[in-house]
């Protein structure tokens, strides 16, 4: 399969690649790691007439302490963030999240920002952010602007990006090593979730139960109000609005929601 | 547009399409044609080659996102005549059967001890995590790439 031709331009920096995507307008895209752009590409579901690469952008991959938070660079990989010192000491979900992205080979390509910006509900790393309540910082050619990782996610492949925007930072509140939990059901070791459910400091966020990443606020609200574990697992799979595919129909899905849920919450207690 | 790219160690220039996929730059303009496509999807493994020292899936990127790095194919794993200790662990281990996956599987298996020279088995089933074997022989791809791992450990 070959993608659609296009014209291939690099950027060096984040703020070169921010006029570029001005200059080119809607038809360009970003890449980086490019594993969610380029199968999508070769199978002609994107074609993109402008390509421009940030992955030199030197300036954009980091994992530092900065205050309460731990600030990572949008273009820092999958795999630099299992590595990455800083977050086993400080937002160990992150890293362990990263660990179960794709596979060796794809770890070593794919990008944070890309896939929180890809926003596949069934991907890995946006529930992650999600449960760890991250601020991400976008950057267009009006400056630069913070949301909220649960206001960000529209739907499926959807987020409040603009098309001359780009996420350039996202900022994770530190957690110290404890307290997290995080759970994917798979029937192959490299598959994206049937269901997955991160958990830190009391928040829960599902992977794959609807368009979007979603919280299980009812859960929250149960464990904030001192329910066991097992009742506020219970609530995990309430408003949500799972899709059915080859995989697994929705009441099942709902069910993963629940079991991992509980699973993802004695992690999560076990390490407190 | 223009590459340049080091290729088992030898650097040349290419004038490129910009779709160009690294798996089709490496068979057909290098023409190094150990490394396979399989499922054209990044799940197989099969084009697995190195790209700075690190595996990658050649079938998902671009020649051009490589201008300027380092590609190791299978074909430039090898010393001279003396074999990659991953290559001579697979021959001595039998860690193949068709041998398609096989390319992939020793590129995928010497990053991966790159990076944890004495993995467990836990460790080296989960790192070959993206590449299949059709045969199913995993078991003894496996114990090749332990073995790899006693020699050069």
């Amino acid at each position: 399969m070959i993608p659609a031709a296009f014209d291939y331009v690099k950027a060096g920096t984040l703020d070169e690649a921010i006029s570029l995507l001005a200059e080119h307008g809607e038809e360009a895209k970003v890449i980086a790691g490019g594993h969610s752009l380029l199968p999508m590409m070769k199978l002609r579901l994107a074609f993109p007439t402008v390509l421009i690469d940030i992955r030199q952008a030197a300036d954009a991959s980091y994992v530092r302490v900065e205050g309460d938070e731990v600030t990572i660079g949008a273009l820092t990989r999958h795999a630099d963030l299992v590595t990455s010192e800083v977050l086993a000491a400080e937002a160990p979900l992150i890293a362990n999240v990263a660990s179960y992205v794709g596979d060796p080979q794809i770890r070593h390509r794919g990008t944070i920002g890309g896939s929180v910006a890809h926003s596949d509900p069934a991907a890995d790393l946006p529930s992650a952010v999600l449960a760890s309540d991250a601020t991400l910082v976008l950057q267009g050619p009006g400056g630069r602007r913070e949301v909220k990782a649960g206001d960000f996610f529209l739907g499926y492949f959807e987020t409040v990006l603009s098309p001359d925007e780009l996420i350039v930072e996202i900022r994770v509140p530190r957690t110290g090593p404890g307290g997290w939990g995080f759970e994917k059901f798979t029937r192959r070791a490299n598959d994206w979730a049937i269901v997955g459910v991160a958990t830190v400091a009391g928040r829960v966020a599902l992977a794959n139960m609807g368009s979007k990443p979603l919280r299980a606020t009812r859960t929250e609200e149960a464990l904030a109000s001192g329910a066991s574990i097992a009742d506020a697992a219970a609530l995990a799979a309430e408003d949500t609005s799972p899709v059915e595919d080859m995989h697994a129909d929705a009441d099942y899905r709902r069910h993963l929601a629940r079991v991992l849920t509980r699973r993802a919450l004695e992690a999560a207690a076990a390490r407190a | 547009m223009q590459v340049t790219i080091t290729v088992n160690g030898e650097t040349r220039t290419d004038e490129v399409e910009p779709r160009l996929l690294l798996v089709h730059y490496l068979r057909d303009v290098a023409g190094l044609k150990a490394t396979n496509i399989g499922c054209d999807t990044s799940s197989c493994g099969a084009c697995t080659v190195h790209v700075d020292g690190e595996s990658i899936k050649s079938c998902t990127v671009l020649a051009a996102q490589v201008d300027g790095s380092s590609v190791t194919t299978l074909e430039g794993l090898a010393d001279g005549e003396t074999l990659h200790p991953v290559q001579a662990a697979f021959r001595a281990e039998h860690g193949l059967q068709c041998g398609f996956c096989t390319p992939g599987m020793v590129m995928a298996a010497a990053s991966l001890l790159k990076e944890n020279p004495t993995p467990t088995e836990t460790e080296v089933r989960e790192g070959l995590e993206g590449n299949i074997c059709r045969c199913t022989g995993y078991h003894n791809i496996v114990r090749a790439v332990l073995k790899a791992a006693e020699v050069t450990a």
